[in-house]
């Protein structure tokens, strides 16, 4: 995401943004919900509020580089990008959404297609599961729905139902296959039909995040009306993720009608460097590695779980793109700790960087005056503690392109 | 790396795979027909199962090859190789229809059709002959087919004057059998480019490159067209002359696919792999270093632009827009669709033209709403099916260079 959201404004801002990608980034098994922070470890009710003293308590997460009238002015440009379906609520206050497995995901600014599942404030549920999609079970999320409201303080009835849609006689669709069926009329009308029947008047309706995908809106106002009754999406648990599918188009979408450019299944192998200065990026493509020349970069690998950093076998950690010097604990450090969910401190490796994001070597100046990082592959955070990530590389990306556009004058 | 290691290498990237899903998220083919499960289950997860015996597979035959999800996989995974090489294990055990044989070998038909353009012509646009080749054949009577020149390219460039233009830059054109055989105005106006930009162009010894053998799983053939290929190409790689594409699927067999499928181990293949460019690619290059000329007269038309699946497996991303885009007057719109269902060969198949419709649908869609003056697609079979899916006419990226150079 932090790519991609870089890339947009860069090029909408009328700069030649070439992007160029190993192959389709984790934004899309994402949930496509922003989660700014839901944990510290306690649970965190309004990110807005506690941001600052968290990033004063962790001097150097990406956070700390972040102010919150940035942080906001990035939500709401993402609000603005996304034309597939509006993104509701802010950085204020955290939503407490239904998951499919397990408990509730504290998020802050979702698809509207998601938010009615807030379990602070929702109604008697009818969760809805389709007897095809193995990968969804409307019984596990509708007993932890349930479970999650008593844990709230205010027990919601959660209970399940299975619908069988018509599927042309084919009984096991994933998610993106059900996604393509909801695009169909015929199909969309198949499923009201046996859900008005199975939903009781007082009821919301969670299904989960297949509900169309260029379309969703529509397919979702659709349904609603269909039933007379509010629908919500939970997204599924695991790939593809439907929601994340419709969020990288839509910001690939803007990236192509602004004129960027999308190289994919390309890779960086090194910096092009001419007289000392980084003047392109070293990209192997069959069957060689050529210079592409630029002025800026943004570099958005991602970080351990992706691959824009890598440890090898000794406990070293490198920077794969440009070679940059990664802050990481060195060889020496344990592989493995006692306990199964202890914290480990190479969770938090990844490149240092100055404020406007510049990866910095040890002794602190800019490795390149012109490379900029974003997203995961900065280090410093814990984001699948924190449920931080979507955040870090909204508002890193936002902030890299600014750092640039400030430069280009 | 030698071949033997590449393929190794190349079966080796299964490993690799996290069954995040993402080639399946992309496979054309998969979103529009269940007889194809997806990359994912006939790829990584089925070539665990592959050993050295009989072949188990059925429905990677309706893989079209297209390789997106090579091109998608954010781990590196050589889905679409794997299922390639796998197919052909496939088709070698379960037999290879006379119908494959004979759509895979393009220099036959061009030999056979061309000194009788007319009547071939005839032949091929008659319901009733196509009525009988579906019957007996399985080459769908509907599919798109190219028509016969009557003259070949080669035949023009023979009878032309040395080259007049001073140009050092020295490249060697590799046209192919499509614009030998069908669309020789492509190669002249290719030549014309390169010459205006101060190319000499050469022409060397060629012949098929054995692609559409390689799709269609014959591969023992392939390497041998290939092969021959390699070695008419090799001495002028060996010079350092840049090989230049317009065929943009053969020029990719050069690049990669030979090794990378077939994996042939071959010097002089290694030598031209390296000196293959796709014309855009090419011509792009020679612009990021200020080489190109922009002397570009208006062209006051819309075109849509399709990079074909093909095109996308070079890795150089859509150089065809950074091209067009030099060009005055002319409004180009990107199209973002994977395949336009073709696939070389696949899409003339009788059992495969309905899912090539299907897989094409989204693109013709796009076009017919855009109303172009042309449809720019840089690979010939594309855009036969183009004009056959949507009635407009399709042509080259270089074509329109062509004509904005004050060339025509």
């Amino acid at each position: 995401m932090a790519g991609l959201v870089a890339a947009v404004r860069l090029a909408e801002a009328g700069l030649r943004v070439v992007t160029v990608a190993k192959g389709y980034g984790s934004l899309r098994l994402s949930p496509a919900t922003i989660d700014i922070l839901g944990y510290r470890p306690e649970p965190v009710q309004s990110p807005a509020a506690e941001l600052p003293g968290f990033a004063e308590a962790h001097p150097g997460h990406p956070y700390a580089l972040i102010s919150p009238a940035l942080l906001a002015e990035s939500v709401q440009w993402l609000k603005e990008h996304v034309d597939t379906y509006a993104y509701v609520g802010d950085p204020s206050t955290n939503m407490l959404l239904a998951t499919a497995i397990g408990v509730p995901r504290p998020s802050a600014v979702v698809p509207e297609t998601m938010a009615g599942g807030d379990v602070r404030n929702i109604g008697p549920v009818a969760i809805a599961g389709l007897d095809v999609l193995k990968d969804f079970h409307a019984a596990l999320a509708a007993e932890n729905l349930q479970a999650a409201t008593t844990a709230y303080g205010r027990t919601t009835q959660a209970r399940p139902v299975l619908l069988s849609p018509p599927t042309d006689g084919q009984a096991d669709v994933g998610a993106l296959g059900l996604a393509r069926m909801f695009e169909d009329t015929a199909f969309r009308r198949a499923v009201a039909a046996e859900l008005r029947a199975a939903v009781r008047e007082d009821e919301v309706v969670g299904l989960p995040a297949v509900l169309g995908m260029d379309q969703a809106r529509l397919v979702w106002t659709e349904l609603q009306q269909a039933i007379g009754r509010p629908v919500f999406e939970i997204p599924t648990a695991v790939p593809p993720s439907v929601p994340g599918m419709r969020l990288a188009r839509a910001l690939q979408d803007r990236l192509r009608r602004a004129g960027g450019r999308f190289v994919l299944g390309a890779q960086a192998t090194g910096p092009e460097l001419r007289d000392g200065k980084l003047a392109g990026v070293r990209i192997r493509s069959a069957p060689r590695v050529m210079p592409r020349l630029c002025r800026w970069v943004v570099l958005a690998t991602g970080g351990l779980a992706s691959g824009g950093i890598e440890v090898d076998t000794s406990g070293t950690a490198r920077e794969q793109a440009l070679g940059l010097p990664v802050h990481a604990p060195g060889p020496d450090q344990a592989g493995f700790l006692p306990s199964y969910l202890g914290e480990h401190p190479m969770e938090t490796a990844g490149l240092r960087v100055d404020a406007t994001l510049r990866p910095v070597g040890p002794d602190g100046d800019p490795v390149y005056p012109n490379v900029y990082a974003a997203g995961a592959v900065i280090g410093g955070a814990r984001p699948w503690r924190e449920k931080s990530g979507d955040g870090i590389s909204l508002s890193t990306g936002y902030l890299a392109a600014e750092a640039i556009l400030k430069e280009a004058g | 790396m030698t071949a033997e290691q590449e393929i190794d290498f190349i079966r080796g990237s299964l490993d690799h795979c996290v069954k995040c899903t993402i080639c399946e998220t992309t496979c054309p083919v998969a979103a529009v027909t269940p007889l194809f499960p997806g990359p994912k289950y006939v790829g990584p997860q089925a070539e665990r199962f592959r050993g050295a015996g009989e072949s188990v597979d059925a429905s990677l035959d309706y893989c079209s090859s297209c390789g997106m999800c090579t091109l998608a996989c954010p781990q590196g995974v050589h889905v679409a190789e794997i299922n390639s090489r796998a197919r052909a294990v496939m088709k070698q055990q379960h037999g290879m229809p006379l119908r494959d044989q004979l759509i895979a070998r393009p220099p036959l038909q061009g030999k056979l059709g061309t000194p009788v353009a007319p009547l071939a012509n005839f032949v091929l646009s008659n319901r009733l002959a196509r009525l009988v080749a579906e019957k007996t054949l399985g080459i769908h009577r509907d599919a798109p087919v190219p028509k016969f020149a009557g003259r070949t390219f080669r035949s023009w460039a023979r009878r032309q004057p040395a080259p007049a233009t001073t140009g050092t830059r020295r490249v060697a054109y590799f046209h192919g059998c499509s614009t030998n055989y069908f669309e020789p105005r492509l190669g002249r106006m290719t030549v014309a480019v390169l010459a205006h930009n101060g190319c000499r162009v050469v022409l060397p010894r060629q012949e098929c490159c054995g692609l559409p053998l390689q799709s269609n799983g014959i591969s023992d053939a392939a390497r041998s067209y290939v092969r021959r290929l390699a070695a008419g190409l090799a001495p002028y790689a060996r010079q350092g002359y840049p090989i230049v594409a317009t065929s943009t699927s053969c020029g990719l067999m050069l690049k990669r696919e030979a090794i990378e499928i077939l994996g042939v181990e071959d010097d002089d293949l290694r030598a031209v792999s390296g000196q293959t460019y796709d014309i855009c690619e090419f011509l792009a290059e020679l612009h990021q270093a200020g080489e190109l000329k922009t002397d570009f007269r208006p062209v006051p038309l819309t075109v849509t632009y399709h990079a074909p699946c093909q095109q996308q497996g070079h890795n150089i991303g859509k150089p065809a827009l950074d091209l067009l885009a030099l060009v005055p007057g002319l409004k180009v719109i990107e199209l973002d669709r994977a395949c336009c269902g073709i696939a070389g060969t696949y899409g003339l198949k009788r059992e495969k033209y309905d899912i090539a419709m299907q897989v094409g649908s989204g693109l013709f869609g796009d076009i017919r709403a855009a109303r172009p003056d042309l449809a720019v697609c840089d690979s010939e079979t594309c855009r036969w099916q183009i004009t056959h899916g949507t009635g407009r006419t399709s042509v080259h990226p270089v074509e329109v260079l062509h004509r904005a150079y004050g060339l025509s």
